[in-house]
C-alpha cells in the first residue's frame, strides 16, 4: 500500500474499467503526479466492471457511441486482451428482422463488416440454436470479448510504469473540498490529497461522490438480471472461454454468451429495477460484491422460458443447473448515454461516468483528450454531462425515463421516438395557444414544442399531400407538417420557438470576448443581426448561432434548445477573467415566435406602427418594435427561407403576443406551423445545417459550406484551424441529394429517416481521406420541391452536382442524386423569398 | 424396495462477510440479501433426490417459515423433490421446541393422509441459530430412532446403514427404518437447481399447514456483534523472502 | 441443595480439553447459584481424569455403568441415563459441550426431558427467576442475548470461548458409580462399524493446521502443504472451495458446516477469508495467512500475514524449517 501523497495534479475515484483507462490515457499524455483511489481492493474493487459480460457488439445506431466502441476495440486488441468469436443478433419477428436490416446500414455508415444471415447459417454457427423459431439474424465476426480487468490493470501498469501514478485501494473518500467553485481537495480515510481536478469515475456510486462537492452526475443504479447455466459438457468440450458466436435474442431482450463450460444467460427484458445510490450495500454487507445483488428469481422466470425454447437442448443438458444468478447493478442515464466532461457545477470536477465496457477504453482517451486540449477528437455532445436541464437533473425525471427506457435496450427504436414520462414539466408561454390547436409535442432540451398540429389536417387535402405508406416511415410523422410547410410558403406561418437558448452578453468587454469566442466579425453596427460558427480549438464546430448586437456593450446569442447547457458551459469557462464581459442566461424570460411567409410583412405590418418594410428593416437587420402595446425584439432572419421575423419578447407578454400575431394571420390565411417545418422540411429545402447532425467537432466550417468569404483580423478560437482549412479543397463537403427513386422492392414508397450510407452507384461504401464516412446526417421532406431531400458530407470527388449515387435503406439500395454542394439548398438558393 | 422421504429445511438469509442488524437488534438487516438453506441442508435434499432416484418412492421437502419461504421449497423442487409443504408462520423466528413441536404435528398430518415417510432427513445444524436439535426432537416426538453427523446413508431392507465422521476417523451405525438423520455436508455434491425444474418447480402444487406455536422458553433480548479483538495485521514479508520470518513465527508458537 | 450436572468427556487416561473448558464454564454458574458441580461421564473415571476433575472443582463425578454403554454407544443411550441420573439428582442445570458427540446428547436429554436448550453459549447467569445467557448464532460472527425460563436450565458451551482454568480450591471429586436401567429399544440403534484415519493428527485437535484455498489450484498443490504439517507435526485443512472442486475430501474443510478447529496456529494458505470459512478458524490462538491479494479478508484478519504466492513461500519455508531442525 502505497503513501497517499499530499498533493497531487488529478485524483481518479474510481478503479474499474473507466478511471483506469483515464489514468493511463492522461500519463500518455504527459500527466504525472495522479492519484487513483478505490474504497475496494484491485483487481474488481466491487463495482460494475467486476461483473460485466464483457462482450462488444461494435455496431450502434448513433454514431458517437459506435466511435467510442470501435476506438475501445481497437484498444482492447492493442492491449491483448480481447478475443473475437462473433455474435448474433437474431430475430423471432418481422419487425426486428426490419430492424436487423436497418442495423445492416448503420454497420455499413460506421464500416463495421456485418451480414444477415438464415436461420440455417445460424445453426452452423450456433449448433445448438433452435432455429425454427427464428427468422434471421445480423451476424458481425467483429462481436469480442474482452478482459475487462485485465484492461483496467495494464491501463494502471502503464501509468505507474511512467511514475505518474500513486495507487491507493481501500480507501474511502469522505469529502470533496471546494473553493471559489473549483476543486480544491479530495478527503479520504487516509488523508487529505490537495489537487487540481477529480475524475470521478466510480460507476453508481457517482451520484453520491459529486454530491460531496454540490455537483450532480445525473444516473441511477439499474439491476440488470444475469444467471450462469452449467455444467454443459458441450461447451467444456471446447476447452475455451467462448467458442461459440454470442447470440442476442433481441425479441425476448437476452443474450446468450458461453462461459468456459458454463452460458451465461443475460436480459433486458425483465420489469425495471431502480436502486437508490445512497442506499448501495457496503463490500463488507454484501454477500457477493455491491454491484452483484441477490437474483431476484421471479423476475428471470419468463426469460428462462426464452432462453429454454432457443436453445433447449443445451440448457436442459442432463445435471446442468442455474450454477450463479444476480440482479447486477449498472448505471442507466435519462437518456441512454454516458456523463462525461466537466461537471457544470465545479470546475475541475470530471464525470466519467455511466460507460458500459464496449466505451471503456475510448471514453477513458476522450476523457483524457478533453482534459489535456480542452476537447476530444471524438465529437462528445451527445455524452456531455452539459446536456441536461435542470429539471432533467432531478431524481423524478432519471427516475422516470430509465424505468420507461431500460426495456429499450434491446429494444426496436425509432429515430424520432418520444419520451412517454415525466412530459410537460417544460411549456413555452404559448402553450394553451399551441394545446388548444390539437398541437403534437415533440421533446427537445427538456421542452416541450409542437411539431405539427391536427388542427391543421385539412390543409392535407387542400395541398393534396400523401401520407407515407409504411408504418415505419410515417412513425412519429404527419402528412400534416408538409401541408403546414406549403401553407406557410404559400401564405404564412406562425411558429412557437421559445426553446431557443438566450443569453444576453454585457460589459465593456463584451464585444472583445465576443470576437473571440466565434469566426464572424461582431464588432458590427448595433442593430446587425450575425450567423455564425462557433469552433473548438481544434477548428470543428462547437456551435452555430445567432448574435445580435444590442447595443456598443451588449449582444444577444440565441442558440438551439437542446444545446442550452453545453453552450452555455463554453461561453461561461471562456469568459475574461478581468470581469469585463459576463453572460446572463436569459432563456426562461423571454418567448419567441416567428412568423414566416410571403404574407409575413402584411401581418406584422398590421399590428405595429413601425416601418416593416424592406428598405426600413432590412434582411440581417434586428429591430426594437411594440406589437399592440408590447415592447419586441424583432430579427429579420430566417431557418426556413421565407419572408418573416422572429419576434422576441418578454415572456409575461407572450399569450398577448401570440393572439395579437394570430388574430393579425387569419385575413391573411396564417397557419400555426410545427418544428416539423421548422427544424426538417423548412431548414432542408435550404440546405442548412443543424447543430449535433450536420455541425459537429470532426467538421470544419469550410467542409460544412459556412466558410465566410473574408477572415477577421480578430483572434478567434480554432482560427489557425481555420485558417489552414480554407487554404485548400475540402476533402468532404455537406452536400444536398434528392432521392430519385422511392419505390422498393416489395412495391411500397420508402422514405429515408436519416443515418443511412451513402454508396456509390455499385454499391460501394464511401469515405473521405480521413476515413469518415458519407451517411446521410438529415433526412427530410422537401415539400416545395416534391423530393425527399438528404445532407451528407461527401468526399470531394463525390461532391458535384448531378453527381448519381445510392443510399441504402433498411437492406435496399435507392438512387439519389447530388443537388447541391454549397451552404445554398435545392429551394430558392438565391433567398430572393426571404430577402422579399 | 422403494423409498419415501422427507426433508426439512429452513430459509435463512445469506449475508456477506459483516451481518447488519435492525435498529432494534431483533433481527438481521436482510434489505440487500438472499435467502437459501444451510450448505447441510442442500446436501440433505440432494441425498434424498439420489435416494428416490436410485430405489424409487417419492420425496417431499417440508418448512416451516413465512409465506416466502416457498422460494426453498421451489429451490428444492427444481433440484427433483417431487412435492412441498409449507408450516405457516408469521415472520418471527420460532425456536427449537417450537420449530420440533409443529414439524411434528405436521408430519403427523401428512402420515394420518397416508404418507409414511421411511427416511425424514434434516441438516446437521442451521446456519443461523445452530440449535443441533430440532430433528432430534422430532425423532423423539414420533418415537424413531434418530442420528447426527451423517456422511452416507445406504438403506437395505427396512434398515438403514448411515456413517458418520468421529473424533479419530468414522462410524457406521445400523439402525431400523422409519428413521431420522441429520445430515452433514459432505455426504453428496448437491446439483444446482435446473431451469426446466425451476419452470416446474413454479407451477408445483404446495401444501400449506397452519401450525400451532407453541412456547420454548426461551425470549430473545437482542442480537449483536462479538467484540472486535483484531488489532493490525503483523506484515512477515513478501513471498519466499518471508520465510526466516514465518519459521521465527513457529519457533515463537513452539511448533520449532 | 442443587447442583449442576455437567457432561464429561474422555480423551484416553485424561479429561478432554472441550469438557475442561465446559467445567469452567459451568462453575461460573454453579458459583452464582452457590451449587455443587457434579460430573458425568461415561464408563469408568480414570484417576488421572479423576485429578482434572478435581482441579476443576467437581464436588461428585458420576460414571455411567452399564452393558449397553460399553464401547460404542449411541448418544440416545448416553442421553438416557444421564436423564435417569438427574431425575436421581434433581439437578439445576445440565451442561454439555458443543462439541458434535456432546451437543447430539445433550439434544437427546432435550427431547426425553422436553425442556428448551440453548446451545453453544458463552455466558450464562442467572437472572429473575430463570437465566440470562448469551449464545453464538452464524457459527460465532453474532450473539444472541436469551433469557430462558425452565425448571432446569439445559445448555452447552460454545467450544473454544471459555478458557479452561482450574478451580481457586479443588473439589472433592467423590466417585459415584451409576448403574442405570436402560430401554432395551435404545439398542435398536448400534455402531456396527468403526475405522480410525490412521496415522495422521485429528484436525480438530492439532496444535497447527496448514489450511489450503482456491490459492492452491489443485489437488497435487497441497502436496507442499502435506510436508509443512508433517514437518511440524499438525493437520491438513482446506476451504469450501477446495472441497467443491474435488481437490480434498470433506473431512478435511474447516469452516462453519466443516470442522471448527483451535490450534495454536492455523495457516491460511490462497484463502480469501469467507465468513463460512472464517468461522470455523477464527478460534485459533494465532492465525497467518499467505494470500496474493493483501485486502482479501482473511489478510485482514490475520495476526500475520505474508504477501506472495504460495507455491513459491511454502517450498522455501520447508527448506528453512529442516535447515533449523538441522542445526537445533
Amino acid at each position: 500500500m502505497s503513501e497517499l501523497p499530499d498533493r497531487a495534479s488529478v485524483v481518479v475515484i474510481g478503479a474499474g474499467i473507466v478511471g483506469n483507462c483515464v489514468v493511463g490515457h492522461l500519463a500518455a499524455r504527459g500527466w504525472t503526479d495522479m492519484v487513483l483511489v478505490d474504497k475496494g481492493p484491485l483487481p474488481d474493487p466491487g463495482g460494475s466492471t467486476g461483473h460485466a459480460s464483457n462482450f462488444i457488439f461494435p455496431v450502434d445506431h448513433g454514431k458517437e457511441l459506435a466511435l467510442l466502441t470501435i476506438d475501445s476495440q481497437r484498444q482492447y486488441e492493442e492491449m491483448g486482451v480481447q478475443v473475437m468469436p462473433g455474435g448474433i443478433e437474431v430475430a423471432r419477428t418481422e419487425e426486428r428482422m426490419e430492424e436487423l436490416r436497418r442495423r445492416m446500414a448503420s454497420a455499413k455508415a460506421w464500416g463495421v463488416e456485418s451480414r444477415l444471415v438464415t436461420p440455417a447459417e445460424i445453426k452452423e454457427l450456433v449448433p445448438f440454436i433452435n432455429e425454427e423459431i427464428l427468422l434471421g439474424g445480423f451476424y458481425t465476426p467483429s462481436v469480442s470479448v474482452v478482459d475487462s480487468l485485465q484492461a483496467g490493470t495494464i491501463m494502471r501498469q502503464r501509468a505507474l510504469d511512467a511514475n505518474a501514478l500513486t495507487v491507493s485501494t481501500m480507501t474511502e473518500v469522505e469529502d470533496l473540498e471546494v473553493e471559489e467553485g473549483r476543486i480544491r481537495a479530495v478527503v479520504t480515510d487516509r488523508g487529505r490529497i490537495e489537487c487540481d481536478y477529480v475524475v470521478v469515475a466510480c460507476g453508481l456510486w457517482s451520484p453520491r461522490i459529486a454530491a460531496m462537492a454540490g455537483a450532480t452526475i445525473p444516473l441511477i443504479p439499474t439491476v440488470h438480471q444475469m444467471i450462469d447455466v452449467g455444467p454443459i459438457p458441450q461447451l467444456e468440450a471446447t476447452r475455451s472461454e467462448i467458442a461459440f458466436p454470442i447470440v442476442r435474442d433481441m425479441d425476448a431482450g437476452m443474450y446468450e454468451r458461453q462461459n468456459g463450460g458454463d452460458m451465461e444467460i443475460g436480459s433486458y427484458a425483465h420489469r425495471p429495477i431502480l436502486h437508490d445510490p445512497d442506499d448501495i450495500p457496503s463490500i463488507e454487507e454484501s454477500p457477493l460484491s455491491p454491484t452483484q445483488l441477490p437474483l431476484t428469481e421471479a423476475d428471470f422466470d419468463a426469460q428462462m422460458e426464452d432462453a429454454l425454447e432457443l436453445m433447449p437442448e443445451l440448457l436442459d443438458t442432463p445435471g446442468a443447473g442455474v450454477k450463479h444468478g444476480i440482479d447486477g447493478l449498472l448505471s442507466y442515464t435519462a437518456d441512454g448515454a454516458p456523463v462525461l466532461g466537466e461537471t457544470v457545477e465545479v470546475k475541475g470536477l470530471w464525470s466519467a461516468a455511466a460507460v458500459w465496457i464496449k466505451e471503456g477504453p475510448g471514453v477513458g482517451k476522450m476523457i483524457a483528450e478533453w482534459m489535456t486540449d480542452g476537447e476530444p477528437e471524438i465529437d462528445p455532445h451527445g455524452a456531455d454531462i452539459a446536456r441536461f436541464t435542470p429539471n432533467q437533473r432531478t431524481w423524478h425525471h432519471i427516475r422516470a425515463r430509465v424505468n420507461e427506457g431500460f426495456n429499450k435496450t434491446y429494444g426496436i427504436v425509432h429515430p424520432r421516438e418520444q419520451w412517454e414520462s415525466n412530459r410537460f414539466t417544460r411549456c413555452s408561454t404559448f402553450h394553451p395557444r399551441t394545446e388548444a390547436l390539437g398541437a403534437v409535442y415533440f421533446e427537445a432540451g427538456g421542452w416541450e414544442r409542437p411539431q405539427w398540429y391536427e388542427s391543421n389536417a385539412h390543409l392535407v387535402e387542400e395541398f393534396g399531400v400523401e401520407d407515407r405508406p409504411h408504418e415505419w416511415d410515417a412513425r412519429w410523422w404527419s402528412p400534416i407538417i408538409n401541408a403546414e410547410h406549403l401553407a406557410l410558403r404559400d401564405r404564412a406561418g406562425i411558429i412557437d420557438l421559445t426553446a431557443f437558448s438566450i443569453f444576453e452578453v454585457t460589459g465593456p468587454g463584451a464585444c472583445d470576448y465576443l470576437q473571440r469566442m466565434v469566426v464572424t466579425n461582431v464588432d458590427r453596427a448595433v442593430g446587425r443581426v450575425m450567423y455564425t460558427p462557433m469552433l473548438t480549438h481544434n477548428g470543428g464546430f462547437r456551435s452555430d448561432l445567432t448574435v445580435v448586437r444590442l447595443a456598443w456593450d451588449r449582444y444577444r446569442v440565441i442558440t438551439g434548445g437542446p444545446d442550452w447547457g453545453r453552450d452555455l458551459k463554453w461561453f461561461t469557462d471562456h469568459l475574461p477573467e478581468d470581469g469585463s464581459a459576463h453572460i446572463h442566461d436569459i432563456t426562461s424570460a423571454w418567448c419567441t415566435a416567428g412568423v414566416w411567409g410571403p404574407r409575413a410583412r402584411d401581418i406584422v405590418q398590421s399590428v405595429t406602427d413601425h416601418d416593416m418594410s424592406n428598405e426600413a428593416f432590412p434582411f440581417g437587420a434586428a429591430q426594437e418594435v411594440v406589437v399592440n402595446g408590447i415592447p419586441t425584439v424583432m430579427l429579420r432572419m430566417s431557418y426556413v427561407g421565407d419572408l418573416g421575423w422572429e419576434i422576441h419578447a418578454p415572456m409575461e407578454h407572450g399569450v398577448k403576443l401570440w393572439d395579437t400575431l394570430w388574430a393579425a394571420g387569419q385575413p391573411h390565411g396564417m397557419v400555426a406551423a410545427g418544428g416539423g417545418v421548422y427544424g426538417t422540411t423548412g431548414r432542408i429545402e435550404k440546405g442548412y445545417r443543424l447543430m449535433g447532425a450536420e455541425l459537429e467537432s470532426e467538421y470544419n466550417p469550410v467542409e460544412a459550406g459556412l466558410a465566410f468569404p473574408k477572415v477577421k483580423a480578430a483572434d478567434f478560437n480554432g482560427k489557425a484551424a481555420y485558417l489552414k482549412a480554407r487554404e485548400s479543397e475540402p476533402i468532404a463537403k455537406m452536400c444536398s441529394l434528392t432521392v430519385d427513386d422511392h419505390m422498393s422492392a416489395a412495391g411500397i414508397e420508402r422514405f429515408m429517416n436519416g443515418g443511412e450510407p451513402i454508396l456509390t452507384r455499385d454499391g460501394q461504401r464511401i469515405a473521405d481521406a480521413h476515413g469518415r464516412p458519407s451517411y446521410v446526417t438529415t433526412a427530410g421532406a422537401g415539400p416545395s420541391v416534391g423530393k425527399h431531400i438528404l445532407l451528407a458530407y461527401l468526399p470531394t470527388e463525390h461532391a458535384t452536382e448531378g453527381n448519381e449515387l445510392l443510399v441504402e435503406y433498411m437492406g435496399e439500395h435507392y438512387p439519389v442524386t447530388v443537388r447541391s454542394n454549397t451552404r445554398n439548398g435545392v429551394f430558392d438558393p438565391d433567398d430572393t423569398r426571404m430577402k422579399a | 424396495m422403494t423409498l419415501n422421504i422427507l426433508v426439512a429445511v429452513k430459509r435463512v438469509p445469506a449475508p456477506g462477510a459483516k451481518i447488519v442488524l435492525t435498529e432494534d437488534a431483533q433481527r438481521i438487516d436482510t434489505k440487500h440479501l438472499g435467502f437459501t438453506v444451510s450448505p447441510h441442508e442442500e446436501c440433505a435434499v440432494e441425498e434424498a433426490v439420489q435416494l428416490v432416484g436410485k430405489h424409487g418412492g417419492s420425496s417431499t421437502v417440508i418448512t416451516l417459515g413465512p409465506p416466502v419461504a416457498e422460494e426453498q421449497l421451489r429451490t428444492a423442487i427444481s433440484m427433483g423433490i417431487d412435492h412441498g409443504v409449507l408450516v405457516e408462520t408469521d415472520e418471527q423466528e420460532w425456536d427449537a421446541l417450537a420449530t420440533a413441536a409443529a414439524l411434528t404435528d405436521a408430519i403427523q398430518t401428512l402420515e394420518a393422509d397416508g404418507d409414511r415417510f421411511d427416511l425424514i432427513l434434516f441438516g446437521n445444524e442451521s446456519a443461523d441459530a445452530g440449535n443441533y436439535q430440532v430433528g432430534i426432537r422430532v425423532a423423539h416426538a414420533l418415537d424413531r430412532p434418530v442420528v447426527s453427523g451423517i456422511k452416507a446413508i445406504e438403506p437395505t431392507d427396512a434398515r438403514a446403514t448411515m456413517k458418520r465422521a468421529v473424533a479419530d476417523g468414522f462410524e457406521v451405525l445400523d439402525l431400523p427404518l422409519p428413521a431420522v438423520a441429520a445430515i452433514k455436508e459432505g455426504i453428496n455434491l448437491p446439483r444446482y437447481p435446473a431451469m426446466r425444474g425451476r419452470l416446474l418447480a413454479k407451477k408445483a402444487q404446495i401444501r400449506r399447514l397452519t401450525p400451532q406455536r407453541r412456547d420454548g422458553g426461551m425470549r430473545r433480548v437482542r442480537l449483536h456483534h462479538p467484540p472486535q479483538q483484531q488489532a493490525q495485521t503483523q506484515m512477515l514479508g513478501t513471498g519466499a523472502d518471508a520465510a526466516p520470518a514465518v519459521a521465527a513465527l513457529f519457533e515463537e508458537v513452539g511448533l520449532l | 441443595m442443587s447442583l449442576i450436572l455437567t457432561l464429561s468427556e474422555l480423551d484416553g487416561d485424561t479429561l478432554a480439553r472441550s469438557s475442561r473448558e465446559t467445567l469452567t464454564f459451568a462453575r461460573s454458574l454453579a458459583d452464582a447459584h452457590g451449587w455443587d458441580l457434579h460430573a458425568v461421564a461415561v464408563g469408568e473415571i480414570p484417576d488421572t481424569a479423576m485429578a482434572d476433575l478435581r482441579a476443576q472443582g467437581v464436588a461428585v463425578a458420576h460414571a455411567l455403568l452399564h452393558d449397553q454403554l460399553d464401547g460404542d454407544a449411541a448418544p440416545a443411550a448416553i442421553a438416557a441415563a444421564i436423564n435417569e441420573l438427574h431425575d436421581r439428582l434433581g439437578a439445576g442445570a445440565l451442561v454439555g459441550s458443543g462439541t458434535d458427540h456432546a451437543a447430539e446428547v445433550m439434544a437427546h436429554v432435550a427431547a426425553r426431558t422436553d425442556l428448551p436448550l440453548a446451545s453453544n453459549c458463552t455466558e450464562v447467569a442467572p437472572a429473575d427467576g430463570g437465566w440470562d445467557l448469551t449464545r453464538v448464532r452464524w457459527g460465532g460472527v453474532l450473539l444472541e442475548d436469551v433469557h430462558l425460563e425452565a425448571d432446569v436450565a439445559l445448555l452447552t458451551a460454545a467450544p473454544h470461548q471459555t478458557a479452561a482454568a482450574d478451580a481457586v480450591s479443588p473439589g472433592a471429586a467423590e466417585l459415584h458409580s451409576f448403574k442405570p436401567e436402560l430401554d432395551e429399544s435404545l439398542h435398536i440403534t448400534r455402531v456396527v462399524e468403526r475405522a480410525s484415519r490412521g496415522g495422521g493428527i485429528s484436525l480438530a485437535t492439532a496444535p497447527v493446521v496448514i489450511s489450503g484455498g482456491r490459492g492452491v489450484g489443485s489437488a497435487e498443490g497441497f502436496g507442499i502443504l502435506e510436508e509443512l504439517a508433517e514437518l511440524l507435526g499438525g493437520a491438513v485443512g482446506c476451504s469450501r472451495v477446495a472441497t467443491n472442486n474435488g481437490w480434498r475430501s470433506h473431512n478435511d474443510q474447516v469452516g462453519q458446516t466443516g470442522t471448527r478447529v483451535a490450534p495454536d496456529l492455523y495457516v491460511a494458505c490462497g484463502i480469501s477469508g469467507a465468513t463460512q470459512h472464517w468461522v470455523g478458524c477464527m478460534s485459533a490462538k494465532k492465525i497467518l495467512a499467505i494470500n496474493t491479494d493483501p485486502e482479501a479478508p482473511m489478510v485482514t484478519r490475520a495476526h500475520y500475514a505474508v504477501i506472495g504466492d504460495l507455491h513459491e513461500l511454502l517450498p522455501a519455508l520447508v527448506t528453512e524449517v529442516k535447515n533449523r531442525r538441522g542445526v537445533g
